[in-house]
């Protein structure tokens, strides 16, 4: 098997569909005394068949989650740096088709970012961009690292699919972590939502995991964009291309988000609504599944649910996030790509931690440890 | 009394610093425990600024000696960078060597360990590796300079006790060095065990950490060690397939 593409071909949409919603409460049941859980009890999971068992999979998250991580949060912080963005997708704010003023920051400006972001004690920074290849690069990211590098002990990136050799050019720099989003393995869909760009190529992103790994990176994150189709398949593929990736890529950490369509300019409408309950069966779902895959949720969700998910299985939380540019000092009032749910600062989410009886863990990795 | 290179330790319960619900609660369950040597990572300590470091600053005890880690790294070369990195920044020439390339299950590489470890012992490290419960492994370290050797009772993290007790015998038996296990050990009973077959030491994390009241589950390993070493060092009762009397039906004859 070449990449997950060659797996990936084997399984049928509607038919995986239909398998997740025949599981019964036998199946839920199965799943939930397995002592290792299959593909299969991960689509029984995540089935409306599992919402009775809830606190029971809610249980079960949280007794995995702290043998294996223990009482602690990670967090960090994303650092927009630009919104140029050459890609037309139905649901982004930065798609090329929006009316916006467009921004990539300078040097200065980076920097003049960053001063903020260590103020707030952050040490954990995700970089994340649109898509415009002839001038947010491979070249203009070798510049960012560079310059942020001493400021953090670990790099993440969410920007455009590379190629394998531009990912291997870019860890010596400091990446650490790469996050690649497939938004729907749905593949009809994949093309209604992404018209224009190079993000139309369906192949090209499903095969950045498989590059990511072959260059070597220390972690990867993955998930879908929850809302664009059926959350139950499309959360199954992630978890088949997670449990591939695994095997293959043994020596690459994995991470997983799950992020709900936000309300944004130009906005589209979630073709499927997931509610909180059912996003808790999705994180206990995965956290049962695999007792080693980190699980970070964002500014996304709302204060409510993120002081309560805390407990349930989740390692790693992002707050004070911006989602613009420039958001922290250099231009706050630019067009965001999302609106965020929880504007509460990092220190009342340390706090909310600490209250919860878990640790706000700031540094998690370190440079000196790739020599 | 326990004596790894030039240091001697009055208590065999080694512990971590990592899965705690705060650096309080980390320091008053070290204390508990009356653990001399504390590992801790290097990936979670802000090394350049030592003094401030909410981890560090909760270990400066007289009696805490400090053994960094080299968890994270995924090779010989990159542990050995990070070992010459912790020297400079924590003053201390001992390092727990821990490669482990497979992130998912924490799996030590033995080829990268041994190599690690020949060259950490000419840099005039005091190495304490890492490793599967691999006699013949621990006999090349041996060779290879190590100041002990750390053998696994069972995965990371698992809680499942001495799932290796068999190689770990062999290990004890044939060890010039200290044998520490280290890894696994999910209940007292476990830490009481390793040191009843004749561990030198234990080095316990998780389950001091995720236990509902890390304080008194530190104390309940302390005394388990001191219980365990005790037997052993009293000289357990072998058990026998089939029955002894006390009062021997031909001691007549010896009268």
């Amino acid at each position: 098997m070449n990449s997950f593409s060659d797996l990936f071909q084997t399984y049928n949409w509607d038919e995986t569909r239909q398998s997740i919603y025949a599981k019964t409460s036998d199946d839920v049941l199965r799943a939930l005394a397995a002592p290792k859980r299959t593909l299969e009890d991960f689509k029984a999971l995540v089935s409306p068949a599992a919402a009775p068992y809830l606190e029971q999979m809610a249980a079960i998250s949280q007794q995995l989650t702290l043998k294996r991580f223990g009482k602690v949060i990670q967090l960090y912080i994303p650092l927009y740096l630009s919104n140029e963005c050459n890609n037309i997708c139905t649901y982004c704010g930065f798609s090329y088709d929006n009316k916006l003023r467009r921004k990539t920051l300078s040097p200065i400006e980076i920097m003049q970012e960053v001063a903020v972001i260590k103020e707030m004690g952050y040490e954990h920074v995700l970089l994340v961009t649109g898509e415009a290849n002839q001038t947010v690069n491979v070249d203009y990211f070798k510049q960012v690292l560079s310059l942020i590098r001493p400021h953090f002990s670990h790099i993440s990136m969410e920007v455009q699919p590379l190629d394998l050799e531009e990912y291997q050019q870019l860890t010596p720099y400091g990446l650490n972590t790469v996050l690649v989003y497939q938004e729907t393995y749905h593949q009809e869909d994949y093309k209604k939502h992404h018209p224009k760009g190079k993000k139309s190529n369906f192949q090209y992103r499903l095969e950045t995991p498989d590059r990511l790994g072959q260059a070597g990176i220390h972690k990867m994150g993955l998930g879908v964009l929850i809302g664009l189709e059926d959350w139950r398949t499309d959360c199954f593929f992630t978890a088949l291309h997670l449990n591939y990736l695994e095997k293959k890529y043994w020596q690459s950490k994995y991470s997983l988000s799950f992020p709900r369509l936000r309300p944004f300019s130009g906005g589209l409408e979630p073709k499927v609504e997931m509610n909180d309950r059912e996003l808790v069966q999705l994180i206990c779902a995965y956290r049962i599944f695999n007792e080693d895959v980190e699980l970070s949720i964002s500014t996304r969700e709302s204060p409510n649910f993120r002081n309560n998910i805390v407990k349930l299985g989740i390692t790693a939380i992002s707050a004070g996030s911006k989602t613009n540019p420039g958001g922290y000092m250099v231009e706050p009032q630019s067009l965001e790509q999302f609106e965020i749910s929880d504007e509460r600062s990092p220190a009342e989410i340390a706090r909310v931690i600490k209250a919860q009886g878990y640790e706000p863990v700031w540094k998690d990795w370190d440079s000196c440890l790739t020599a | 009394m326990l004596q790894i290179a030039d240091t001697t330790f009055n208590s065999r319960l080694f512990t971590g610093t990592g899965k705690f619900s705060s650096s309080i609660l980390m320091e008053d369950a070290l204390l508990a425990s009356g653990s001399e040597l504390v590992t801790v990572a290097l990936k979670r300590v802000d090394v350049k600024n030592n003094d401030t470091d909410d981890i560090l600053s909760h270990l400066k005890h007289p009696h805490i000696n400090l053994l960094p880690n080299t968890s994270g790294v995924r090779n010989a070369r990159e542990a050995v960078f990070a070992a010459q990195l912790a020297r400079e920044a924590l003053e201390t020439n001992w390092i727990k060597l821990e490669i482990h390339p497979d992130p998912k299950y924490l799996m030590p590489d033995p080829i990268e360990t041994l190599k690690a470890t020949e060259e950490l012992a000419k840099l005039g490290f005091i190495v304490l590796p890492y490793i599967h419960a691999d006699p013949v492994l621990c006999k090349r370290l041996e060779d290879a300079g190590t100041s002990a050797v750390m053998p696994l009772g069972s995965p990371i993290g698992s809680n499942k006790g001495l799932k290796t007790i068999d190689f770990l015998e062999i290990i004890i038996a044939q060890s010039n060095v200290p044998v520490v296990i280290d890894a696994g050990i999910g209940s007292p009973a476990d830490a009481a065990k390793a040191m009843e077959i004749g561990a030198d030491a234990v080095l316990v994390n998780t389950a001091i950490a995720v236990s509902e009241n890390p304080v008194i589950m530190a104390a309940a390993f302390k005394m388990a060690v001191e219980a365990g070493r005790m037997a052993f060092e009293a000289k357990l009762a072998k058990p026998v397939a089939h029955a002894v009397a006390s009062s021997p039906l031909t001691s007549f004859l010896d009268e």
